[in-house]
């Protein structure tokens, strides 16, 4: 006999009530990273200089500035999804809790718009 | 050699005949897994690497605001304190990467049995030394 009800049987998001949708967020935004990372890492190691004029050069290539774009979203959703959860193992105060996974994620937005905003910045200048 | 480590309730009672017996192994008093190394290793790298992200934002932002600023990162990032820093997120970084697709690995269901989880943890720890290798090798 199960003990939940009819409602929650349908919506099926058990008892953190957003279901699984965290979990899918992680493995989808990994295997994005696994792909945009190992790129960035290449990137990184190719970069024939890291003075002022070559970076900006580089980043506003346009293939560069749109994978860049990808890099920091994906990135900062998938950093956002992982310090939650080590705030949630490790904070317990119930009112603590909540204000330390709003700053992480303001942060964590304030950080992709910039990132976003200095991608653009540079590939529309360039 | 394998370590033994007395648990205290055993040094108590050691008098007792029965000293030999296997012992089960204490709370604080364990030989780590090599595949608890890797998982607490996981967490400290993804951590370190959510820092990692805010200097990458600010490497962005200050290019992009012009030459001055950008001189006050690239000097930051050139001393010994920062070169080592540099260092260390690329490895955090091969080692969350290569450990992330194992966890993707035994998402599949394919993976868990004691052998294959010590040996992909050896796996896992040399691709992550490798590909840092690999990576400054063709930085400089």
């Amino acid at each position: 006999m199960s003990l939940r009800s009819p409602l929650g049987r349908v919506l099926g998001l058990g008892t953190a009530k957003d279901g699984t949708s965290h979990w899918w967020g992680q493995r989808i935004s990994a295997i994005g990273l696994l792909f945009l990372g190992l790129w960035f890492a290449w990137w990184l190691a190719t970069m024939p200089g890291f003075s002022h004029g070559d970076v900006v050069a580089v980043i506003g290539r346009p293939v560069n500035s749109v994978l860049l774009l990808l890099l920091s979203v994906t990135l900062g959703y998938h950093s956002y999804l992982g310090v939650q959860v080590v705030i949630e193992d490790y904070v317990h105060a119930p009112g603590l809790k909540v204000v330390t996974l709003l700053l992480s994620r303001f942060a964590h937005i304030l950080l992709a718009a910039a990132a976003v905003f200095a991608i653009l910045k540079i590939g529309l200048n360039a | 050699m394998r370590r033994r480590y007395w648990p205290l309730t055993t040094i108590r009672s050691k008098r007792m005949s029965n000293h030999d017996r296997p012992l089960s192994p204490h709370i604080s008093i364990y030989r780590w897994p090599i595949t608890m190394v890797l998982s607490i290793l996981h967490r400290v790298s993804g951590a370190a690497l959510s820092v990692g992200f805010v200097v990458l934002v600010v490497w962005l932002f200050d290019a992009a605001s012009g030459p001055e600023t950008y001189a006050i990162f690239l000097s930051a990032m050139d001393t010994v304190i920062g070169k080592l820093a540099l260092v260390g997120w690329t490895f955090a970084f091969f080692y969350h990467l290569s450990n992330g697709v194992r966890h993707l690995v035994w998402d599949s269901g394919r993976g868990f049995e004691k052998q294959q989880a010590n040996r992909s943890s050896w796996l896992v720890l040399i691709s992550a030394v490798a590909l840092t290798a690999v990576f400054w090798w063709g930085a400089s």
